[in-house]
């Protein structure tokens, strides 16, 4: 098990322990959806630097929970800082200017956008993307071609430089989820979070998007991930934490978590050691918020 | 039937200051829907606003030609800053259902007669141009060209039309080649990905929003210029889905797709109706066996090619919503979405 | 299919079964010699004696159509009486001109234009008042008894076109702009069986609501059916539905015309006092029509399989259909139920007031406000807000001109997507 560091051997093997250099530090983060308790987290960090996977059984808030973090949603309570400084109750695109970019489960390839201009659109603080700035090319001419340059390095790198030129929505499932997290590198982040970075991609895909992963973290980005599927998990994380029915359950490293009786009971039942179809997470992901429209009562409510 | 009439009505109104007044309301739409996704129901609105703040500007309140048209632009910002600022947080059809009821509350205020002193109610204002056609260049009279034939004014109204136009169309040329250009494209094709990489959506949106709505004004500025007078009730929301149509038949997410589609469209509707008249005055349909003689009177003409639009608005979306000249392409792409 | 045509048959039966007793109620006028406009134009001087009035001479009143094309005008005689003659009953605008007025009379700030319609083989009374005479008036509070009881008429009336409009948008997605044309064609199919072929509204009306019914399925069918196999995306539809209402709205103006018509039956009845309300009776067995209706729709919801299957698909498409349920079929049911309902609005309203051809699409903005205001896509919220609308509609008429009562409603729908976009009953939206 290749592990980049040794920073978790000294830690705590419990929900909520902390981190000798914690980059996102979340306390009370609660989220319900009429009568049930979508999301509960008392308090967790993410070491700076690693690579940590959200785990848990459908419905567990896991989505939920990123989004609440990235901005995407918000909690009924609850603060969060990133690298420091408080981002609880910021709108999405400022938590993503301050470095922490996300991704999403399924995936929001720009399609009548070609492939360079998804990559171009990642870059932050062009001075084209003003309204009348936009009208005088002069302006913005050289950064964008710097931009173009940097675009065009990450598009070698992610194997994606021979579709360039062709719209997004030309490219199979699984370079989609390329482009998404080589797009995601333009906004040069500090932490990367991967809402599902493998679900419905080809097995002779999953191995690339890993080494992908894991070169963030050679690159000294942390990345937290939602996955699913153990055996990812198990291969590239630094650190794993557990969430059930909106609790985070349990913390570790991949070994402790597999052994974990909790962590078992909470996913037994649900087919953890398949990889799921974008179909199967679509209805999973159904299923849980039936669940929660029915929690809340709003069966009488069409 | 004279068909010489019919091509030399249809011609004439297709490059006629009809067409640039559809023209211009579409590159509005063009710049809302066709780039930014945003499902403006109510362009006729801002037509409203272009038109009513020069008629009542100059006509109730005694101001500057020149300064109205300032105040028109200004107002459609505001419109638009209204309409967009509950609406552009939320999914598209809300933007939808309140521009379509703004279309229909401005033109209610408008025809009110409670309002009449101002408004100028159902009858609305005339004669509040004089300022534009006193420096018109163009010598009295009619001025042929080939087969169509315009008079000064409409000739004056239609050199500044057509030049307004280019203008905007430049414009619109020279935005979406920037990267402004490229975050609102993307906005259409998914606002949660470009909120992701850090984009204030809702700014974009907005600005797409008051971009396409002063365009429209601009639009509803000629309308009123062009006739020397406005009624409410040349504003019914019909005028925002002909613009639609127009649209959509040039080619939506093209500059110059709104054009070509405004001159295809007046043409297309003009031929028609005119069509449609000389078999009703010529009473052809009535020697056509099987048909009910009373099928269409002159009255209904009118109607008639409103139901035409309405069909066509339909096929076009489900068949060809790429338009006629538009690249099959991309439409393949956005339904395998 | 046979089974949406009994259900709707049953509607059907109930909303129509107690008209029959109001029948008797019902007279119709009858009196010769087509239709017209009379007025007399005397100054009264703003005083009470009556000694003191003048008539106005030579005053000229030009009347329009409500789209503004002149269709007769006239001048006052000698006593400052106009007697014109209109070609057809329908809603018109008279206008005095302003200029003809002799030197010190003037006229309150609008009162110069007056829009009215008229009833076949009737004259209407052009009362415009010079120099009003001095009176004590009812207060406006005193109104408000009045106002709410036509309030609560017209919410009802509003929430039965609107439900089915919403339960189409939650199962759907589609927000359906040619909705208000399947109102319009309820009514109009109803006039036509009732005036044209001599059936008396009771049978009348439920034909017609079955009538919508299908045209409500035939749409799904045919046209919404196929756009959704095909992947259309839902900006697309919308901008369809458009088509198909502008379209529609037209031809049902080539066939119904442009003037407004009422109904054959319960068209003009008797007002009665109770306690600070006036009201004919048809008023009460519209509301209690509507009442009866939503009460269908509610239990149909709640208790019977097709219900549960609508509420499970509203809720969440995916997990429905991967749980059995045959979403198109079920779809197919909510436009059938939707045109239907939207069928027996339109009659509703029609038998009140009367009915045009673009009735349906006023009205739409309105169920636009209620279902906003009550939250889209959800079939009570779409009840309270519609029926909170047009209630708010009738008691604005107390602070606001009523030729804008319906701007109110359309400002109200703007504040609440301010505050509360979700609306009354629905949830805030989750995002990714």
């Amino acid at each position: 098990m290749p592990v980049a560091d040794t920073w978790m051997e000294p830690v705590e093997r419990t929900p909520g322990c902390s981190k000798p250099d914690p980059i996102l530090v979340a306390d009370g983060v609660r989220r319900t959806f009429g009568g049930l308790t979508a999301v509960d987290v008392g308090h967790v960090e993410v070491q700076r630097g690693s690579i940590t996977a959200l785990i848990g059984p459908n419905g567990a808030g896991k989505t939920t929970f990123f989004n609440l973090l990235t901005g995407f949603d918000e909690p009924d309570e609850g603060t969060w800082t990133f690298d420091g400084a408080s981002v609880a109750g910021i709108p999405a695109h400022k938590v993503a200017r301050r470095g922490m970019v996300r991704t999403f489960q399924l995936t929001k390839s720009l399609a009548r956008l070609s492939v360079l201009e998804n990559m171009k659109l990642g870059a932050t603080a062009q001075r084209g993307e003003g309204f009348f700035a936009a009208l005088a090319r002069p302006l913005w001419s050289a950064q964008e071609k710097d931009v173009t340059e940097r675009a065009d390095e990450l598009l070698v790198r992610f194997k994606l430089d021979h579709m360039r030129g062709e719209f997004a929505g030309e490219l199979s499932g699984g370079q989609r989820k390329l482009l998404e997290m080589a797009r995601a590198l333009m906004v040069q982040p500090q932490m990367v979070m991967l809402d599902e970075p493998m679900a419905g991609v080809n097995p002779a895909l999953t191995q690339s998007l890993l080494e992908h992963v894991k070169a963030l973290r050679d690159d000294g980005m942390t990345v937290l991930f939602v996955e699913h599927d153990m055996d990812v998990v198990h291969d590239i994380s630094d650190w794993v934490v557990v969430m059930a029915e909106g609790k985070i359950i349990a913390e570790g490293t991949a070994d402790d978590i597999s052994t974990n009786s909790l962590v078992i009971d909470a996913y037994l039942g649900s087919h953890h050691d398949a990889p799921l179809t974008e179909a199967e997470v679509q209805a999973q992901l159904a299923e849980a918020e039936a669940a929660i429209a029915i929690e809340e009562g709003r069966a009488d409510d069409v | 039937m004279d068909w010489r009439l019919i091509f030399d009505t249809a011609l004439t109104q297709g490059f006629g200051p009809q067409a640039i007044v559809v023209a211009l309301a579409a590159i509005g739409l063009n710049v809302q829907f066709g780039y930014a996704g945003l499902l403006n129901f109510g362009q006729v609105a801002f037509l409203a606003v272009g038109a009513y703040s020069i008629a009542m500007g100059v006509d109730t309140f005694g101001l500057n030609f020149w300064l109205c048209v300032f105040l028109a632009l200004l107002s459609a910002v505001v419109l638009a800053l209204l309409l967009g600022f509950p609406t552009l947080r939320l999914r598209t059809d809300y933007l939808a259902i309140v521009t379509i009821a703004a279309g229909e509350i401005i033109r209610l205020v408008l025809r009110a007669g409670s309002y009449r002193g101002t408004t100028g109610g159902a009858a609305g204002i005339q004669n509040f141009a004089d300022d534009f056609f006193e420096i018109n260049p163009f010598p009295r009279g009619s001025n042929g060209i080939g087969f169509v034939d315009y008079s000064s004014s409409d000739l004056w109204v239609m050199t500044v039309g057509w030049g307004l136009v280019a203008a905007s169309c430049l414009m619109i040329f020279l935005l979406i080649r920037s990267p402004w250009g490229r975050v609102v494209k993307a906005i259409r094709e998914d606002e949660d990905a470009v909120r992701s990489l850090g984009k204030n959506v809702y700014l974009y949106k907005m600005q797409a929003l008051i971009l396409g709505g002063v365009i429209g004004a601009v639009g509803g500025m000629i309308f009123a210029i062009d006739r020397q007078s406005i009624v409410p009730d040349s504003l019914g929301t019909q005028r925002t889905f002909f613009a639609y149509t127009a649209l959509i038949l040039g080619g939506s997410g093209r500059v110059g797709g709104p054009v070509v589609g405004a001159i295809v469209f007046t043409f297309l509707t003009a031929f028609t109706d005119t069509t449609l008249r000389e078999l009703v005055e010529n009473n052809i349909l009535d020697k056509i066996p099987l048909l009910p003689s009373d099928l269409l009177v002159a009255n209904e003409v009118g109607i008639a090619v409103q139901i035409l639009v309405g069909l066509g608005l339909m096929a076009l979306m489900i068949f060809r919503p790429q338009g006629i000249f538009g690249d099959k392409r991309e439409v393949a792409i956005s339904a395998r979405r | 299919m046979l089974l949406l045509a009994l259900l709707f048959a049953t509607i059907g039966v109930l909303a129509g079964g107690p008209n029959a007793s109001a029948e008797a109620a019902a007279p119709s006028g009858t009196s010769e010699g087509g239709e017209g406009v009379r007025g007399t134009f005397i100054d009264k001087k703003g005083t009470r004696a009556p000694g003191d009035d003048v008539p106005l001479v030579d005053v000229e009143v030009v009347i329009t159509t409500t789209a503004g094309d002149e269709v007769v005008s006239g001048t006052t005689d000698e006593e400052g009486i106009i007697e014109l003659e209109l070609p057809s009953p329908g809603e018109y605008i008279a206008t005095v001109q302003l200029d003809t007025l002799p030197e010190g009379v003037g006229l309150a700030e609008g009162a110069e234009v007056r829009p009215f319609s008229v009833d076949p083989n009737d004259t209407f009374r052009l009362n415009i008042q010079f120099g009003q005479r001095e009176r004590e008036t009812s207060t406006k509070l005193d109104q408000l008894p009045q106002l709410v009881f036509k309030g609560v008429q017209f919410g009802l009336i509003i929430a039965i076109c609107a439900v089915g409009l919403s339960i189409i948008n939650g199962t759907t997605g589609l927000v359906n702009f040619s909705h208000g044309e399947h109102v319009t064609w309820g009514a109009v199919a109803a006039w036509f069986l009732n005036v044209d072929h001599g059936i008396h509204l009771v049978i009348a009306a439920p034909l017609a609501i079955l009538i919508g019914a299908a045209t409500g399925a035939l749409t799904d069918m045919i046209l919404w059916r196929r756009l959704r196999n095909r992947g259309v995306s839902l900006l697309a539809m919308m901008i369809v539905s458009i088509g198909l209402s502008l379209a529609a709205r037209n031809v049902l103006q080539v066939v119904f015309g442009e003037t407004t018509k009422a109904f054959r039956d319960f068209n003009i009845q008797i007002g009665h006092d109770y306690g600070p309300i006036t009201a004919v009776p048809k008023d009460f067995w519209l509301i209690g029509i509507a009442i009866l209706a939503l009460v269908g729709v509610a239990s149909t919801l709640q208790y019977t399989r097709i219900g549960k299957a609508t509420r499970a698909i509203a809720d969440n498409p995916d997990l429905a259909a991967s749980s059995g349920i045959d979403v198109n079929r079920v779809v197919l049911f909510v436009w059938a139920a939707g045109g239907g309902l939207a069928a027996l609005g339109g009659i509703l309203f029609a038998v009140g007031e009367r009915v045009q051809f673009d009735t349906g699409f006023k009205l739409l903005l309105l169920m636009f406000a209620g279902i906003t205001l009550g939250g889209l896509g959800t079939a009570y919220g779409a009840l309270v807000g519609s029926f909170v609308v047009g209630m708010l509609i009738q008691t604005s008429a107390l602070i606001i001109p009523t030729e804008l009562k319906n701007v109110g409603a359309l400002v109200v729908l703007i504040l609440v997507l301010l505050v509360r976009p979700q609306g009354i009953l629905g949830r805030a939206e989750r995002i990714g």
